[in-house]
């Protein structure tokens, strides 16, 4: 009991410190966004007050509303048109017999080794010629086709008995209504997944919208916390902190919401 | 009630070799009808082809009096359970047996009342807000079968049902289906690699084996008589004894692997062809020779294995090649080793075709063991 004690207490030093290391930087940025320039400089951790300047600054700064709901827009239209398109994909890759299935598959994945910035070029002029530049189709519409989305739903979906199609043929169910009222229910963790890594990664998508927007109209706000630095001789660091700390909220709440929902769908899978 | 007509059918995967050839079976309305054979015989693929799921290659297929072979499952109105229950994990019970009526848009009140019924006659009233994986084996196949049965499809088909069965629950839900069939009074066509399932459940069977019929009729029959040495062997436990047979044309004396002989009354001897012959019998029919029995009649033997069982004993001789079976009433105190003498009645016996297995004489009496009720009443 002694020593199981102490193990207990070695592992939770372990981790609290690890767990420190790893989020000090948001931590120190938290910390930062109620300093005042002063402060910064002087290199201190804990502020002296808790002073909300900085982020009534922020948003006078900048349309920072404007940028969320920009993000929030662009983001969940990406995570939306990837989890259709891909699970459309994965369904047709592993439910649909055609000639030279195998070889297709293996060409969409073998996508995923071209790096996305070696494609952003040809991208950026059909945009452009589509005349996109400043639109949310524009910011959003190249991201939905995605192999490793699509690779991951198709492992997924091969796991469901075959029976069940077969089961639902009988009961007279046609290939979309049992897309959509099998798969989909089946396949609600992995669906979670591939939402939330399409949610963040496009949240946190910087060089696209940059290249995309050149006003403010449709820009995101990664590019925001950019402009938030360069405006003026001498960074005001408190107040893009603020601006970090007002962007990393949403992202912070899918997570633990999404974290949820995949705890539950995965131990649903296991006392199967 | 709808019957099922299998006309020259036949499937071929690669155009080559057919894994289903020239089937010709006719399933009547209302029969319990039993597909039985070794794995990879065939049967499943058959049942499937009868489904929907697998493609005609040639031949047809009437349910009713219409040809389905290009009709989607949907429309050959029949019901099927799977090996694997294949229900749907992520709905309730009742959501799995209504899933069927939905799809068919049936009214919800009527769908609720159809499946409380089914529910009550199976058992599940008390699971129906659960999900399958709550349910234990025996509990998720009721289901599949309840979903089965709530389409009142006039043909159910099942796919070795029972065998992620214990041993238990499958002799109960045995008679649990048999009873639902006769209840309904729907076609049913099941498939099983059990034999024991197929003689307790089927009207009739037919035996697969490689793609082709061996056999087809009442179960009895089947038993009593096989048409070849493949089926005399699947049918029955232990399987019947097989050795090689010659006969004497001039005294019509059968001499069994050249150790036993036996007289066959002469006029039958004109119906055996003198010609590579073999011979069958089932272990029951092998009987202790008393001592006062004539020595020409009796046959000594070295035991080699004994299986006392409580009601009954099976002991193992060497005959030839062959291990032979013999199937006693009673607790037989015999030893490894022991000589016993034993006997064998020429009415019991069955005479194959040495070469194309074929029955030539079939047996005339299978001894005492066929009772006729009126002897109890």
């Amino acid at each position: 009991m002694k020593t199981s004690m102490l193990k207990k207490g070695w592992l939770y030093f372990l981790l609290t410190t690890t767990s420190l290391l790893v989020f000090f930087p948001v931590l120190y940025a938290f910390m930062i966004s109620f300093m005042t320039g002063t402060e910064i400089l002087q290199g201190r951790f804990l502020p002296q007050t808790f002073s909300l300047d900085n982020y009534v600054k922020v948003f006078q700064r900048l349309p920072l509303v404007n940028y969320l709901l920009n993000s929030f827009v662009v983001s969940l239209s990406v995570m939306f048109g990837q989890l259709v398109v891909c699970s459309l994909a994965a369904y047709a890759f592993v439910f649909i017999p055609f000639k030279g299935r195998d070889f297709i598959f293996f060409l969409f994945i073998s996508t995923m080794m071209i790096p996305w910035e070696a494609t952003m070029i040809p991208n950026f002029f059909t945009i452009q010629k589509l005349d996109w530049l400043n639109t949310y189709q524009g910011l959003s519409l190249p991201f939905f086709a995605l192999a490793f989305g699509t690779f991951l739903l198709r492992q997924h979906f091969k796991t469901i008995p075959i029976e069940l199609h077969e089961a639902s043929q009988i009961a007279g169910l046609s290939r979309f209504s049992f897309f959509l009222r099998v798969i989909l229910p089946v396949s609600k963790t992995s669906l979670v997944t591939l939402g939330a890594y399409g949610f963040l990664t496009t949240w946190n998508m910087y060089l696209w919208p940059l290249l995309i927007t050149t006003n403010s109209s449709v820009r995101t706000v990664q590019i925001g916390l950019k402009q938030l630095q360069s405006q003026e001789m001498s960074t005001d660091w408190g107040v893009v902190m603020a601006g970090v700390i007002v962007v990393i909220v949403p992202t912070l709440l899918l997570l633990f919401i999404g974290q949820k929902q995949l705890q539950k769908g995965l131990s649903q899978g296991t006392i199967k | 009630m709808k019957k099922v007509e299998l006309i020259d059918l036949s499937k071929s995967y690669d155009k080559q070799v057919d894994v289903i050839s020239n089937m010709n079976v006719t399933i009547e309305p209302g029969e319990f009808f039993v597909l039985v054979g070794p794995s990879g015989c065939g049967k499943s693929t058959l049942l499937r082809m009868i489904a929907g799921l697998e493609d005609i290659t040639s031949g047809t297929l009437k349910i009713g009096d219409v040809v389905v072979n290009n009709l989607p499952p949907s429309k050959r109105d029949l019901s099927m359970v799977f090996q694997n229950y294949a229900l749907y994990p992520h709905l309730t019970v009742h959501q799995n047996i209504t899933f069927g009526l939905s799809v068919k848009k049936v009214k919800k009140e009527l769908r609720n009342l159809r499946s409380s019924e089914v529910a009550e006659m199976l058992g599940l009233t008390e699971f129906l807000h659960r999900k399958p994986r709550e349910l234990s084996g025996g509990q998720r196949q009721r289901v599949a079968l309840a979903r089965a049965i709530v389409s009142e499809a006039p043909i159910c088909l099942m796919d070795e049902p029972l065998s992620n069965l214990d041993a238990k629950l499958r002799a109960q839900m045995r008679s649990e289906i048999r009873r639902i069939q006769r209840q309904l009074g729907i076609t049913m066509i099941y498939v099983t690699h059990d034999q024991v399932e197929a003689m307790t459940m089927g009207d009739r069977i037919m035996i697969v084996h490689e793609g082709k019929i061996q056999q087809v009729g009442k179960p009895i029959d089947i038993y009593n008589c096989p048409a070849n040495p493949f089926v005399a062997t699947f049918i029955g436990a232990p399987p019947m004894n097989l050795g090689s047979l010659s006969m004497e044309p001039n005294t019509a004396r059968l001499k069994i692997e050249d150790h036993f002989i036996l007289q066959l009354p002469i006029e039958e001897a004109m119906k055996v062809p003198n010609k590579n012959l073999m011979i069958g019998i089932r272990p029951e029919h092998i009987k202790p020779a008393t001592i006062d029995m004539p020595e020409n009649e009796k046959f000594h033997v070295e035991v080699t294995n004994v299986e006392i069982l409580g009601n009954e004993t099976v002991f193992s001789f060497q005959l030839g090649n062959n291990e032979w079976k013999a199937k006693w009433n009673g607790q037989w105190h015999i030893e490894n080793g022991d000589s016993i003498p034993i006997c064998l009645s020429v009415g019991s016996i069955c005479i194959f075709d040495g070469e194309t297995g074929e029955l030539i004489r079939k047996p005339s009496e299978v001894g005492s063991f066929v009772i006729q009720k009126e002897v109890l009443l």
